[in-house]
């Protein structure tokens, strides 16, 4: 993670640098954000709860038609055949609707532990699932600390089922279909703009916001992005996870296997060699 | 069935051969022991249910939720069954490279154990696969996921499986009085040892590793980042308990098969293995109460998985451990039948306690195993010893070799 940041703020001096050389350095500052992660910001202020992304996700997807009904204290979860859900909160803050989906981590750990590369982080952003290489072992929802990836366990040639940020509408310059379909609390873009965004929106009106933007430092930066007027913690987020990106947690032990696969062969050879003269002498023993 | 008498001609006509494969392939003694009447209904219903699984998905026979992905069939089957396996590296360190001959006459038998754990176990894998046909994937090279735990773990599987045939290979070969093969394939022993004992470290922790990601789902006394650790040195005394566990059966079942000298030799053996157990359990309660003391976990003692960590811990892992450290001071050998099921219980409740029981402790639904799970595990356990039953009966396992391989050494 830590590169990615360093990198993600380095970008950001480079733009400011840029910006405050003046306009004619603007062609070349565009050049950069080609690379960089899209991502979604969600304004939960802006929310009527109208779920017309549900609709939308569902529609541009082929999957059913969302049919339950949205109630407080009834938590919806996204599902093998619902992508996208959104709830609504009765918080101290009144009542405060969320969308929930994929949040396309920059390190996501569903990608690290995906064994035949089959969940893809993108270049763009968009974390993907690609059913060629899949074979099905479940380990990305293993590893998920939101509980994205769902699994069609009623079929015989199962998907898993989850955001992709629409990565095909991306590729045919269009943007994702919920953000499409929003009457204005969906805001898609680079990260990097965003996140100037939503603080701009928390500097701008402190009274109508928490202060945190969920998604910012979140398993190591998100590319789906969260401001709210309410604590997260009453929203249904988990705000105990880890700052730092998941695939970390297992990178000292990746990282031991080659120096154990050189290190240890060669030990127990010298051990093997330094016995023999052991043999010889007690074989006749046994 | 007694030592069956082993005469292909050196010459043999491809129609012998054909003759020698089939009479192999006949049942030998009884038909209906008690262990057959109650395997065979159960491996038929598992087969039953591991058909309708593939017709209409892994849904259809398992308890499996979207938040508990993984289940009976790898929480059991897979990682505590490798665990049970770690006897055949654990030997085949004793016995090739550090020569202790002592516990030469149950290295073959151990090995044969461990390579049927892995085939069976990896084969239970298949069924968990949503999408098995795509299983070539991380294998042949188009998609190669390498910064996966899991990735590592499925190349090691398959490799360490290969070493395992190549070390019980010279059975197949005094089997098939196959001279030269076996002279070639005994050459191989010590390579397919050292990269064996190798990958098995590598794999017993990557199993453990594979759970690092986790973090947030399994309960904190269950979690550290020192699990790799935990399951390699946890897999000594798991596969130890396991041949000690195995051979007091063996000795009983194909008593027949086994020399006089080796009878004797059996009770050195289980004797020596119980003092390996005690060091290494005491290592691990060690390693666990260091992690305790260093996470500062004493909060969560006080609940009901606190409790039932301390079951685990105290009844599973430190009990035996005594009992372990006593009869081996005392040389009570049915003391030590008795430490080794109860570690046996012990890694089975830690193995379950990680990938099971402990995963999700906290959510609102807890993920119990369908009685489909429990059938299907059974039929993989009951194929296993199967055919462990087959070769022990057919190849020279726990007898002794043929005269002419003896000449050789």
């Amino acid at each position: 993670m830590s590169i990615d940041r360093r990198n993600f703020f380095k970008a950001l001096g480079v733009t400011g640098l840029t910006l405050a050389a003046g306009k004619s350095l603007g062609a070349t500052s565009s050049e950069p954000e080609k690379t960089e992660f899209r991502g979604m910001l969600y304004d939960s202020t802006q929310c009527l709860g109208c779920r017309a992304c549900e609709e939308a996700c569902a529609t541009s997807h082929g999957l059913p038609l969302p049919q339950d009904e949205m109630k407080a204290g009834v938590i919806r979860k996204t599902s093998e055949i619902q992508r996208t859900v959104v709830n609504t909160y009765n918080t101290s803050k009144g009542e405060v609707f969320v969308k929930k989906q994929c949040m396309h981590c920059n390190q996501p750990a569903c990608t690290a532990a995906c064994l035949t590369q089959a969940m893809y982080k993108t270049k763009e952003g968009p974390v993907i699932w690609r059913a060629d290489k899949c074979m099905g072992c479940r380990y990305c929802m293993v590893s998920c600390p939101f509980d994205v990836p769902k699994f069609e366990y009623h079929s015989a040639n199962p998907k898993i089922q989850k955001c992709d940020l629409c990565y095909d509408r991306l590729q045919e310059g269009k943007i994702p279909a919920c953000a499409e379909a929003c009457p204005g609390a969906l805001k898609f873009g680079s990260r990097r703009e965003l996140l100037d965004e939503a603080r701009k929106r928390i500097i701008e009106k402190p009274e109508e916001y928490v202060n945190m933007i969920y998604g910012e430092t979140v398993a190591g930066g998100t590319g789906f992005m969260y401001i709210s007027p309410a604590p997260f913690n009453e929203l249904g987020f988990d705000t105990t996870l880890q700052n730092s990106s998941y695939p970390a947690l297992s990178k000292g032990f990746l990282f031991a296997v080659p120096a154990v696969f050189v290190l240890l062969p060669t030990l127990l050879l010298g051990i093997q060699q330094a016995t023999k003269s052991n043999q010889n002498k007690e074989e006749d023993h046994e | 069935m007694n030592n069956p008498a082993i005469s292909v001609p050196k010459e043999n006509s491809e129609k012998s051969v054909w003759r020698f494969f089939l009479s192999e392939l006949k049942p030998r003694g009884k038909w209906l022991t008690p262990f057959n009447i109650i395997s065979i209904p159960v491996m038929i219903m598992g087969v039953i249910i591991i058909v309708i699984r593939f017709w209409k998905g892994i849904g259809a026979v398992t308890n499996l939720t979207q938040e508990v992905p993984w289940g009976l069939w790898i929480g059991f089957d897979v990682v505590t069954g490798v665990a049970f396996a770690g006897g055949a590296y654990v030997l085949t360190f004793i016995v090739y490279i550090l020569r202790i001959k002592k516990f030469h006459s149950i290295v073959r038998v151990t090995i044969l154990n461990g390579f049927l754990a892995y085939v069976f176990y990896a084969g239970a894998l298949l069924l968990d696969l949503g999408r098995p046909w795509n299983v070539v994937n991380p294998i042949i090279g188009n998609s190669f996921g390498t910064s996966s735990v899991l990735f590592l773990v499925a190349w090691h599987f398959l490799l360490y499986m290969i070493a395992e045939l190549i070390e019980f290979s010279p059975a197949i070969a005094e089997w098939l009085g196959a001279k030269r093969a076996r002279k070639i394939l005994s050459g191989m022993t010590i390579a397919a040892v050292i990269f064996g004992i190798t990958l098995s470290c590598l794999h017993q922790s990557g199993l453990g590793a594979l759970y690092l990601m986790a973090k947030d789902k399994i309960h904190p006394l269950w979690y550290s980042e020192f699990i790799p650790v935990m399951f390699l040195v946890s897999s000594v005394f798991a596969g130890l308990s396991m041949v000690i566990f195995e051979g007091s059966i063996s000795s009983k079942v194909f008593s027949d098969q086994i020399s006089e000298k080796d009878h004797h030799s059996e009770k050195g053996i289980i004797h020596s293995l119980s003092g390996i157990c005690a060091g290494a359990m005491f290592a691990y309660l060690f390693l666990n109460l260091l992690v305790f003391i260093h996470g500062k976990r004493w909060e969560y003692l006080n609940t009901p998985m606190g409790y039932w960590y301390l079951v685990e811990m105290i009844g599973f892992v430190l009990v035996p451990m005594l009992l372990f450290y006593y009869s081996y001071r005392r040389m009570n050998i049915n003391l030590i039948k008795v430490a080794a099921a109860m570690t046996m219980i012990g890694i089975i409740l830690n193995r379950l306690n990680v990938t099971v029981i402990g995963f999700r402790w906290n959510a609102p639904v807890h993920y119990f195993p369908s009685w489909m799970e429990y059938v299907v595990t059974l039929t993989v356990i009951f194929a296993e010893i199967w055919i462990f039953r087959w070769i022990i009966t057919r190849m020279p396992v726990l007898r002794e070799s043929p005269a002419w391989a003896k000449e050789e050494e």
